[in-house]
């Protein structure tokens, strides 16, 4: 934090939900002095047109992300494992949204 | 042209309010690209966008009201400063980001008081845009609290700061709560808004460890149509376009 303050205001995940019943997607991201600002600026920027109900803000410090080094060890052993996937099952016809 | 002063007071006082708006619309206009960061830019033209949008419904009913034929454009633009009733505070300079915020500490809370209080207007017109406002007004309220609290309780030098900005807009406060003409059941009476007012400024003052200035002077006759040299430019910026090209449109 102290290096952002040296440049200015901190950066700021925001994730906004668009009504109810759906879950909170990431938008972008924005710089504000605190949590509280960050939630305001958010409005401002990201639901100017009516595009949500409900906003969370993350310090983008905060988020631990997987290295892009480790890529091929992460996700290529996926690659292959077609019996993970759900199509060996018969679907009911009428069955929608699966 | 016809004067404001002829105007009926049902129009007179819907200009009045509608003068407030669109000149601190076009004030916080001149943030734009210079706040101090970009959120902070589009924050303050949100809230420039709204107070336009209750000028130009305000405006546009004082032309009908009034029945000569203007419509928003025609007040927005063809009248000269003396014809504007908007009270000082609003064409004062933005100063700094403390300036502006002390500004909008004292009218969003003012204006907040108003429309809570228009709510329950006889005339249909004010109270369903009190309807809406109030709630743009609401947040207009928190956002320059938000920042009085930070920058008050902040750093020496922020402190510093805000209190100055503070001193620079108190002379201007009393004139928002003068008398103006009896319009019963229909428009608010402006001393009844100042209790109010007072709970919550002194509230926000006393946690942002600011004190409310106690000016020597204040500022008189904007809803006479007296201003201060600074209304004249910013209307010559505001009307440039629209006098330049009468009829315009894009």
């Amino acid at each position: 934090m102290n290096d952002d303050s040296k440049r200015g205001w901190p950066l700021w995940e925001v994730f906004v939900r668009a009504r109810r019943g759906l879950a909170h997607q990431h938008v972008g991201s924005l710089h504000a002095p605190d949590g509280a600002m960050a939630v305001r600026n958010a409005r401002d920027v990201y639901t100017r047109r009516g595009e949500g109900v409900s906003i969370w803000v993350v310090p983008s410090a905060a988020i631990v992300a997987n290295n892009p080094d480790e890529k091929d060890s992460f996700f290529d052993p996926a690659a292959d494992k077609v019996y993970r996937h759900p199509t060996f099952y018969d679907v009911p016809e009428g069955a929608k949204h699966l | 042209m016809t004067g404001v002063r002829t105007l009926l007071p049902l129009a007179a006082y819907a200009l009045a309010l509608g003068d407030d708006a669109l000149i601190l619309a076009q004030r916080l206009g001149e943030w734009v690209a210079r706040a101090p960061q970009i959120e902070e830019d589009v924050a303050l033209a949100n809230i420039a966008l709204d107070l336009l949008g209750q000028a130009r419904t305000l405006l546009s009913y004082a032309g009908e009201v009034e029945g000569a034929g203007r419509d928003e454009d025609d007040l927005a633009y063809q009248r000269d400063d003396r014809d504007f009733r908007n009270v000082q505070l609003v064409e004062i300079p933005n100063g700094d980001f403390a300036v502006t915020m002390a500004r909008q500490l004292v009218f969003s809370a003012y204006q907040y008081e108003l429309y809570t209080a228009l709510l329950t207007s006889a005339d249909p017109t004010l109270a369903g845009l009190a309807g809406k406002a109030v709630k743009e007004v609401a947040y207009h309220r928190d956002h320059a609290t938000q920042w009085v609290l930070r920058l008050g309780d902040g750093t020496d030098l922020s402190h510093a700061r805000m209190q100055a900005g503070l001193d620079q807009v108190w002379p201007y406060t009393d004139e928002l709560f003068d008398p103006a003409d009896q319009l019963p059941g229909v428009a608010a009476d402006p001393a009844a808004l100042r209790p109010a007012w007072q709970r919550y400024i002194t509230e926000v003052l006393s946690e942002a460890t600011c004190h409310q200035p106690e000016p020597r002077w204040r500022s008189r006759g904007g809803r006479d149509g007296l201003h201060t040299e600074h209304l004249g430019h910013l209307l010559a910026e505001m009307q440039h376009l629209n006098r330049s090209h009468p009829g315009a449109t894009w």
